[in-house]
């Protein structure tokens, strides 16, 4: 198998990404063509320009990059912690725990709302993961069959405790169609303060996906040859679910429930630059983030001048493509 | 000179112990071949010597330094060991598995250095997997991707080589081959190599002592030539194998099906030096 030299690559996905977010701010209720938009960016645009691409149409579109490569690089980790090419924070029911954090931030949020949300969402992540692996694990694999099965299993309670919050609590149920619009996969980025703490988050957390790269090379040849190759396979194991567990609960806190990216992101850049996971987290990265970022302008735009929650499209592209995987594999997993 | 040493570990999983105060010392430059029936517990005695499966009781030293002390890299940079099975369901190239071997070289945030990277190219040199560098090691044969597990604890400079069962999916020339892989670190650093084998005639041709595992307890441990005994391998293998020798290098058979018990003895004759 080729591989396509990684330079090029990477310089190719950040073209695409930057022109998908460019698409994004330009295409909308208003249509400011792209060369505005570049000017508007850069200072140059007139008042009301600036106004629609800058308080409006940026921070959606920034919101829906980090989602996209914040989930695309969960997905690498949990991938290449649980050797299993499936694995997926919305599969693996990690973004319905998250979500439960979430929502019960809500219930508490005040001024601290934007910090309150993304700390129990990952505390939710956490918990998510912890218990589905638990749940999961035969002996030294995690076999897709009981992995899937667990994570269905946690995403179905997960589920029942979020609407049990949402229809029980009385200021949720005021804004009940734009939470659930956010929990459906909406991009619901509000102010630029909130867009800032997921920034951070989602910053820190791929930094420290890059730090442990080496250490999932290594896992991919099994946990017990990790060891003899002088990994401390448990304490790794520890960093690497808090790093997707971040990562989970940032893109849950801006976009709620937001299946497949996590799967399509990875298994295209592998493709293309192989399984090592120095490449792969960047490229990855770099994937997601123009995946979602187009994925929320068509669901701005296919059915204008309503809206459908970004999650529907992904969902509608992801499901087919988690099918074909399963399809193609399905003897391995004796399913 | 670099030595390995176990004394009385007993060590197995959860409750059930299946090694039984087993001693066993292993010196720089030595071959040994640790063998035995299905379920004796060779394999666990290599977990316990690699370090990755700690023993309820004795200890486990390299050079006196208990190995149970040793921080896992340090310990990674002086033993290293090649699994029997092997799985991935990621397409790493050959290369970059061998890479993986110095591991415990690279700093923890680090990318291999072009030292490693040299190290690398001569371990893939040395297990002769050079032009399979860029094949993806879930395509490999059996016995490629044995190469390459090989070649991966090279690239891992360790003193103390462990294998287990490393032939078992080679022709048999390949077997020799591969074994004779490990003749040149053992010659030029003096490494030591433990290797379990299931083929008693390829443990009595390549190795300078043979251990006997029976039952999670050490029954014999020297040279070939007094371990492979018709008393032994009957008493551990159970009747209808036959011991002779050749050049004073043992080998065993099965004997014909339907021949007298007791022919085992038949072939054997002592030494000749």
């Amino acid at each position: 198998m080729r591989r396509a030299p990684y330079g090029p690559v990477v310089a190719a996905l950040v073209l695409v990404l930057l022109a998908a977010l460019v698409a994004a701010i330009a295409i909308g209720a208003v249509a400011i063509p792209p060369d505005r938009v570049i000017a508007t960016l850069l200072g140059a645009g007139d008042p009301a320009e600036t106004a629609i691409v800058v308080s409006l149409r940026l921070p959606r579109v920034l919101g829906a990059a980090l989602v996209g490569a914040a989930l695309a690089v969960a997905g690498v980790l949990l991938q290449g912690l649980l050797r299993n090419p499936l694995a997926d924070p919305y599969v693996l029911g990690t973004s319905a725990g998250a979500s439960v954090g979430a929502v019960l931030g809500l219930t508490l949020a005040g001024a601290l709302g934007f910090f309150v949300v993304p700390a129990l969402a990952f505390a939710g992540a956490i918990l998510s993961i912890v218990v589905v692996w638990r749940l999961a694990r035969v002996g030294a694999e995690t076999p897709i069959v009981t992995l899937l099965l667990a994570g269905v299993v946690f995403s179905a309670f997960a589920g029942a405790i979020v609407t049990f919050v949402l229809v029980s609590h009385d200021r949720l149920q005021l804004r009940l169609a734009s939470v659930l619009a956010w929990l459906m996969g909406g991009v619901s980025v509000v102010t630029w303060t909130q867009l800032a703490v997921s920034a951070a988050l989602v910053v820190i957390a791929l930094a420290l996906a890059m730090a442990v790269v080496w250490r999932l090379d290594a896992f991919a040849l099994g946990e017990e040859t990790a060891a003899t190759l002088g990994i401390d396979v448990e304490a790794s194991k520890r960093g690497v679910v808090a790093i997707a567990a971040l990562l989970t609960a940032a893109a849950v806190s801006i976009a709620g429930l937001v299946a497949f990216v996590g799967l399509i992101a990875p298994h295209a850049t592998r493709l293309i630059v192989g399984p090592a996971h120095l490449r792969l987290v960047p490229a990855a990265a770099l994937a997601g983030a123009a995946f979602v970022v187009l994925a929320d302008l068509a669901a701005r735009v296919v059915v204008a001048p309503s809206e459908l929650p970004m999650g529907v499209i992904s969902g509608l592209i992801g499901g087919p493509f988690f099918f074909a995987l399963l399809w193609r594999d399905r003897a391995a997993y004796r399913l | 000179m670099t030595r390995l040493f176990a004394s009385a570990v007993t060590a197995g999983y959860g409750a059930r112990d299946v090694l039984h105060d087993v001693g066993l010392s292993v010196a720089g430059g030595e071959r040994v071949a640790l063998v035995g029936p299905n379920g004796s517990g060779k394999t666990t005695l290599l977990r316990v010597l690699a370090g990755i499966l700690r023993p309820s009781s004795g200890r486990v030293a390299l050079d006196d330094v208990s190995i149970g002390d040793l921080p896992s890299r340090a310990r990674a940079r002086r033993i290293a060991l090649v699994p029997q099975t092997f799985t991935t369901p990621f397409a790493f190239t050959v290369r970059e598995v061998v890479t993986l071997g110095r591991t415990p070289y690279v700093g923890t945030f680090g990318r291999p250095a072009p030292a490693d990277r040299d190290t690398v190219e001569r371990a893939m040199d040395l297990v002769g997997c050079r032009a399979l560098a860029e094949r993806p090691i879930s395509r490999l044969s059996g016995g490629e991707r044995q190469r390459a597990l090989i070649g991966m604890a090279l690239a891992q400079e360790a003193d103390v080589l462990l294998l287990d069962e490393p032939t078992v999916h080679l022709d048999p020339h390949q077997q020799r081959e591969a074994l004779e892989v490990l003749a040149r670190p053992v010659r030029d650093r003096g490494a030591c190599v433990v290797a379990v084998l299931h083929d008693l005639n390829l443990a009595a041709a390549t190795a300078d002592r043979i251990v006997v595992l029976a039952a999670g307890r050490i029954v014999a441990d020297g040279p070939p030539a007094a371990v492979i005994t018709p008393e032994r391998m009957s008493s551990v293998f159970g009747a209808g194998l036959f011991v002779g020798m050749r050049a004073g290098v043992p080998f065993v058979l099965p004997e014909p099906l339907g021949s007298p018990p007791g022919a085992t003895r038949s072939g054997w004759s002592t030494p000749s030096g």
